[in-house]
C-alpha cells in the first residue's frame, strides 16, 4: 500500500487503454461510455468506440441477455479500432462480468460493483459459485467497489428515493474511471447540468455520484496507481468527436447545400438507422423536410416523389427495410431519377440482430431487384467517413439520375472517432441543372421535350421538374422508347434501353478515383476490404509491417462500379485476401468479375473483426505464398 | 393563375398526343373527358399540374394528360404523390387509382395520405373488379362474386371506400359516377379546390369483366329513384317527384322515408362541414351496395391543416428562431477542439 502523497503524484503514463463499461441495459452504460468518450475527445486523445447493446429496451434485469456494453479505446497516437481486448472492464453486475470476462486481456483490470454480487444476481447470471471467491478471477487485477451503496450514501442530501438514487451509480463508475485515467471533470459536470437541468434532483444525484466516484479513487486506499493517456499529436485543424450516423446525417445536409437542392428525407424508424432521421429532423432551418412515413415502401416512394419534384430525395433504412424498398428502387432505375437509399446494415436474415453489425447486404444492394437493374453502390469505411461517403453518393445520384445505395453498418453508425472537420468552403459543388425547356424539334418544326434524350458523355437523361413550362412529360415504370420516353413494347428498343441503363452505370467508373492502394515493397499478399472493416484491416496490416512482414492493403469505397483499375490491382498480387463480416460477398464479386482466386476471411458474430485474429490469417497467407 | 372566368386553354391543350388504349366502351373514357374538360375551368397551368397513378387500367390515365405525369407501381401512388406534394406545395397533384390499387395493395398508403391531409386530389375508379389482370375479384367486389380466382364465389366482405376514407380522417369525401359528366366535373372541381387530401370515389363500369355492376342505380331510368344527390344545407331528398327523403328513425338509424308521410321537418338536412363524421358515415353506408338508393355528391368537406403547408411552416419557424442553416456551425455543434 502506498501513501496518499505518492498516489497523488505523477500518474503512470500509458500510450493507450481499452475500457469496457458493462451493466444491465437499464444501467446507463451507453451514457457512461459516451461521456467518457466525449471527455477524452475534448482532452485530445485519438479514440474509437464500440457500443454493444441488446435489441430489447429493458431485457430481464440481471440476465446475460440484458447486458449492455460500451467499449472505448483511447490513445496518445493514431489508432484504427476500438481494440480487440479491453484492458479494463467495469462490471456493474454478475451478468456483465460473465458476458464480458472472456474478452478481457490477460492481467486486465476488473472494476466490480460488489453490491450486486448477491446470490440472486449470481444465479441469474448463471454462476454456480461466486467468481469473486472461487479463483475465476485469479488472472486479473480485481477491484471490488460497493458502487451502489456509496452512491446511495452520497446522494442522500438530494432527498431522492433510494430506488431513484441508485440509478446514479453509473455516474459513480464514470467518476471513478475518470479519476483512474486522469480525465478532466468540468465537461461531464457541465453536461449533467445541461442534460438533466429540467430534473434538478436527478442532476444533483448524478453530480454527487460522479464526484463520489472520483473521490473514492482518490481516498480509498484501494488503487495503487493512477494513469494518464496523453493527447494524441493530431495534424493541425479543428476536430470533433463523431458517430457514423451523425456524420451521415450531416453529410446529407451538406450534400443538399452543395447540390443547391432542398433535402427531402422520408424514412420509417428502424434500428440502427433511426438516428439519421432524428438528427436531420432537428435541422429544419437548413430547409430540410423530413417525413416519418407509414412504412418502408412509403418512405422510398415519398423520396422518389420528391425527387420527381426536383428535391434531393433520400430514404434511410436497414436490411429489412431495403428488402421492402426493392420495387420502388427498380422504378427509380426505370424512371432514371436521382435518389439515395441509405442502408445501415445489421445482422440478418429477417429481423436477425437489430443492434449488431454485419455487412451482408452487399449482394442485396447489387442484385436485389427484378430485371436488369444496376445501380451505383458506395460504402463508408469509418464513422467520420460517412460524411464524405454521403456527399459522394449524392453526387453520383444527381449527375447520373440514378438511385444510389449507400452502405453503412451498425458499427459505423454507433461507433465514434475524432474527425478533422473539413473546410466547408472547399467541399465540392455537386449541383446539376434542371431541363429548361424543349430539347428536340419534331419533323414539322414544333419544339418538343423528350425526357429520354441522353447526355452523350454520362448517358444521363434530363431532369425536368414540374413547374417548368415546356418540359411537361409523362413517365412510368413501363419500358420507354429511347428518346421520346413514350411507352414501348418494341423488343429491340427494350434491349437498347436495358443496355443503355447498364452502360450508364458502368461509365461511372470513369468518374471515380482509382483504387486507393497502400502497397509495400515486397508485398505478395493484398488484403482487399470494403466498409467498416477498414480500421481492423489497417491495424492488422500496420502490425504486420512493423514486424517486417510486407503486405498490401486496398479498401473499396465504390462497390459498383468498381474503380477501373481494380482488375489490374488484384491480378498484380500472388494472393488476395478479402476479410468481410459476411460469408464472402465481395469475394464472390471479385472472383466473378476478374477471375482471380481471391480468398475470404469471414466472420459473422455481429461484432467487428478483431485485428489480431485477422493478422494471424494474413500472416498465414503470407507464409504460404 | 389564369383568369378562371376566361379560360385561356381548351380541352385540347390538356390532351396528350398518346393514343388512349382502354377497351372500347370503358367507363374510364368519360372520366378522362370530364377531367380534360374541367382543367381549363380550374385556372391552373399545365406545368403546375401533375397526375400520379399506380398500376391498373385507370392508372394509365396520366399518359393521356398533357401535364407532368408519373405512372408508378402498384398501390404506391399516394406515397409517391405525398412526397411530391409535400416537397412542392406549389403544385396541384392528382392521384389516379382504382379499387385494387388503392384499397388492396396500396390501402396503407391511401389511409395515411388521408389522415395526414396531404394536398392531393385522389380519384378512385371503383369498378369492383381487377381489370388489367383480367377479372379477379377486388376488395370492393360483393360477397359471393364468382371470378376466375373465386370459382365458388368470393368469401371476402367488401370495403366501403367512403367509410374507409372517413375512418381515415379524410377532410374531403365525395362520390360520383361515370354516367354523369356534369356531376363528375362539379365534384372534381370541389375536390381540386379543397386544401388537403380530397377523396373521390367514382363508380366506373368495366364493360369487359364486370359489366353492369352499377346498372341497378345508374341506368338512366333508374337514377331518379336510386341516386340521392347530397347538397350542402339542403334536405336530403330524391325520387322521380322528389317524394322521398332520408330521416333518422327512433334508434338514430337513417332510413329512406316517404316525405309526405313523415313530414318535411323530419328529413335530414345535409351538412358537409360537420367536424363530427357521424352523419357522413351514416350516409356513406346508407346503401349496402350499388343496388339500392345511394347518396352521391360531397359527403364531407372540412378544413384541416394541409400537410405540406405544415411542413413549410416548421421550416420557416426554425429559420426564424435559429437563423438559416450554417454548415460550418453545424459541424462544430457537437463540441470541437482545435489543434495548432
Amino acid at each position: 500500500m502506498t501513501d496518499t502523497a505518492e498516489r497523488q503524484g505523477v500518474p503512470s503514463r500509458l500510450d493507450r487503454v481499452v475500457i469496457r463499461f458493462a451493466g444491465d441495459s437499464g444501467d446507463g452504460m451507453q451514457v457512461t461510455g459516451t461521456r467518457f468518450t466525449e471527455t477524452s475527445a475534448l482532452f485530445g486523445n485519438d479514440l474509437a468506440t464500440l457500443p454493444d447493446f441488446p435489441a430489447e429496451i429493458r431485457a430481464p434485469a440481471g440476465t446475460l441477455a440484458g447486458v449492455s456494453a460500451f467499449q472505448v479505446h483511447i490513445s496518445d497516437h493514431d489508432i484504427l479500432t476500438p481494440g480487440d481486448a479491453p484492458n479494463v472492464l467495469v462490471a456493474m453486475n454478475p451478468a456483465a462480468l460473465k458476458a464480458n470476462l472472456g474478452d478481457v486481456a490477460p492481467g486486465g483490470t476488473l472494476l466490480i460493483n460488489i453490491d450486486s454480487f448477491d446470490d440472486r444476481n449470481l444465479a441469474k447470471a448463471g454462476f454456480t459459485g461466486n467468481p469473486l471467491h472461487d479463483g475465476t478471477l485469479a488472472d486479473f487485477r480485481v477491484f471490488e467497489v460497493p458502487m451502489t451503496s456509496i452512491t446511495l450514501e452520497a446522494t442522500k442530501p438530494t432527498g431522492a428515493k433510494p430506488r431513484d438514487a441508485e440509478r446514479s451509480k453509473n455516474f459513480f463508475a464514470l467518476g471513478l474511471i475518470s479519476w483512474m485515467y486522469s480525465r478532466p471533470t468540468e465537461d461531464t459536470l457541465a453536461w449533467i447540468d445541461k442534460r438533466f437541468g429540467a430534473k434538478p434532483v436527478v442532476a444533483e444525484s448524478n453530480t454527487l455520484a460522479f464526484k463520489a466516484g472520483w473521490n473514492f479513487g482518490e481516498t480509498a486506499e484501494l488503487f495503487d496507481s493512477r494513469y494518464e493517456v496523453q493527447p494524441t499529436k493530431f495534424a493541425p485543424g479543428t476536430y470533433t468527436n463523431i458517430t457514423g450516423n451523425t456524420a451521415l446525417a450531416w453529410g446529407l445536409i451538406a450534400a443538399g447545400q452543395l447540390a443547391k437542392l432542398p433535402l427531402f428525407l422520408a424514412s420509417y424508424p428502424i434500428t440502427p438507422a433511426s438516428d439519421v432521421l432524428h438528427e436531420i429532423s432537428r435541422h429544419k432551418n437548413f430547409g430540410v423536410r423530413t417525413l416519418q412515413t407509414e412504412d418502408e415502401i412509403a418512405a422510398v416512394g415519398a423520396a422518389l416523389g420528391a425527387a420527381f419534384g426536383g428535391h434531393l430525395g433520400v430514404t434511410t433504412t436497414s436490411g429489412p427495410g431495403l428488402d421492402l424498398k426493392s420495387e420502388t428502387i427498380g422504378l427509380a432505375i426505370s424512371l432514371e431519377l436521382p435518389l439515395l437509399i441509405v442502408d445501415v446494415q445489421r445482422g440478418g436474415p429477417s429481423t436477425g440482430l437489430p443492434t449488431k453489425t454485419e455487412q451482408a447486404d452487399l449482394l442485396l444492394a447489387m442484385y436485389g431487384r427484378h430485371g436488369e437493374a444496376p445501380l451505383p453502390i458506395v460504402a463508408a469505411r469509418t464513422p467520420a467517413h460517412c460524411f464524405e461517403a454521403a456527399i459522394e453518393a449524392v453526387r453520383l445520384a444527381l449527375k447520373y439520375r440514378t438511385p444510389v445505395i449507400l452502405l453503412s453498418d451498425g458499427y459505423l453508425a454507433n461507433g465514434a472517432e475524432p474527425w478533422k472537420l473539413p473546410d466547408v468552403a472547399t467541399l465540392p459543388d455537386i449541383s446539376v441543372p434542371f431541363a429548361g425547356g424543349p430539347n428536340h424539334t419534331l419533323p414539322d418544326g414544333t419544339p418538343a421535350f423528350w425526357p429520354f434524350i441522353r447526355d452523350e458523355q454520362t448517358l444521363a437523361r434530363p431532369w425536368a421538374v414540374p413547374g417548368t413550362p415546356g418540359t411537361e412529360h409523362r413517365i412510368g415504370g413501363l419500358e420507354k422508347a429511347d428518346g421520346t420516353g413514350n411507352v414501348s413494347y418494341d423488343p429491340v428498343n427494350h434491349e437498347r434501353m436495358t443496355r443503355l441503363r447498364a452502360e450508364k452505370i458502368s461509365r461511372i467508373a470513369n468518374d471515380i478515383p482509382l483504387v486507393d492502394l497502400d502497397h509495400e515493397e515486397g508485398a505478395e499478399v493484398l488484403v482487399l476490404g470494403w466498409g467498416s472493416t477498414y480500421g481492423t484491416i489497417a491495424a492488422a496490416v500496420r502490425s504486420l509491417r512493423a514486424r517486417g512482414r510486407p503486405v498490401a492493403q486496398a479498401h473499396l469505397v465504390h462497390l459498383n462500379p468498381f474503380p477501373r483499375d481494380l482488375g489490374e490491382v488484384v491480378r498484380a498480387y500472388k494472393r488476395v485476401l478479402i476479410p468481410e463480416m459476411n460469408l464472402g460477398q465481395l469475394s464472390k464479386l471479385i472472383r466473378a468479375e476478374y477471375l482471380v482466386d481471391a480468398k475470404s476471411y469471414c466472420k459473422v458474430q455481429g461484432l467487428p473483426l478483431r485485428s489480431f485474429e485477422l493478422e494471424i490469417a494474413i500472416e498465414t497467407m503470407i507464409d504460404a505464398s | 393563375m389564369t383568369d378562371i372566368a376566361n379560360p385561356t386553354t381548351t380541352k385540347k391543350d390538356w390532351t396528350s398526343d398518346q393514343e388512349v388504349r382502354w377497351c372500347p366502351g370503358c367507363g374510364d373514357y368519360s372520366v378522362l373527358t370530364a377531367v380534360q374538360m374541367l382543367m381549363p375551368e380550374l385556372g391552373v397551368k399545365r406545368e403546375e399540374t401533375v397526375f400520379v397513378s399506380g398500376i391498373g387500367c385507370s392508372s394509365r390515365f396520366p399518359y393521356y394528360m398533357n401535364t407532368y405525369g408519373l405512372h408508378s407501381i402498384h398501390g404506391r401512388a399516394p406515397a409517391i404523390a405525398s412526397g411530391l406534394a409535400t416537397a412542392r406545395p406549389d403544385l396541384k397533384v392528382w392521384v389516379i387509382t382504382g379499387d385494387g390499387d388503392g384499397l388492396s395493395i396500396g390501402g396503407n398508403h391511401l389511409i395515411h395520405a388521408l389522415r395526414r391531409n396531404v394536398n392531393l386530389t385522389i380519384l378512385l375508379f371503383n369498378n369492383q373488379i381487377y381489370g388489367l389482370t383480367k377479372g379477379q375479384y377486388s376488395p370492393t367486389s360483393e360477397v359471393g362474386k364468382v371470378t376466375k380466382s373465386t370459382p365458388f364465389g368470393s368469401l371476402d366482405y367488401p370495403f366501403n371506400p367512403l367509410s374507409l376514407a372517413l375512418g381515415a380522417e379524410a377532410s374531403f369525401v365525395a362520390r360520383t359516377h361515370d354516367m354523369d359528366r356534369k356531376h363528375m366535373m362539379e365534384v372534381f372541381k370541389r375536390a381540386h379546390d379543397h386544401k388537403g387530401a380530397a377523396f373521390v370515389e367514382i363508380y366506373q363500369n368495366c364493360n369487359v369483366f364486370n359489366d353492369g355492376a352499377f346498372e341497378e342505380i345508374l341506368a338512366r331510368e333508374a337514377r331518379p329513384s336510386n341516386l340521392i344527390p347530397l347538397v350542402h344545407g339542403q334536405p336530403i331528398r330524391f325520387g322521380p317527384q322528389n317524394e322521398k327523403g332520408v330521416a333518422l328513425d327512433g334508434r338514430g338509424v337513417p332510413q329512406i322515408v316517404d316525405v309526405a308521410t313523415v313530414g318535411e321537418d323530419r328529413v335530414l338536412v345535409h351538412d358537409e362541414s360537420l367536424h363530427d363524421t357521424s352523419l357522413a358515415f351514416m350516409l356513406a353506408r346508407l346503401a349496402r351496395g350499388p343496388t339500392e338508393p345511394t347518396p352521391i355528391g360531397v359527403f364531407r368537406a372540412v378544413e384541416r391543416v394541409e400537410y405540406g403547408a405544415g411542413v413549410q411552416e416548421q421550416i420557416f419557424d426554425a429559420q426564424e428562431t435559429q437563423g438559416p442553416g450554417d454548415l460550418g456551425a453545424l459541424l462544430r455543434s457537437g463540441g470541437s477542439w482545435t489543434v495548432e
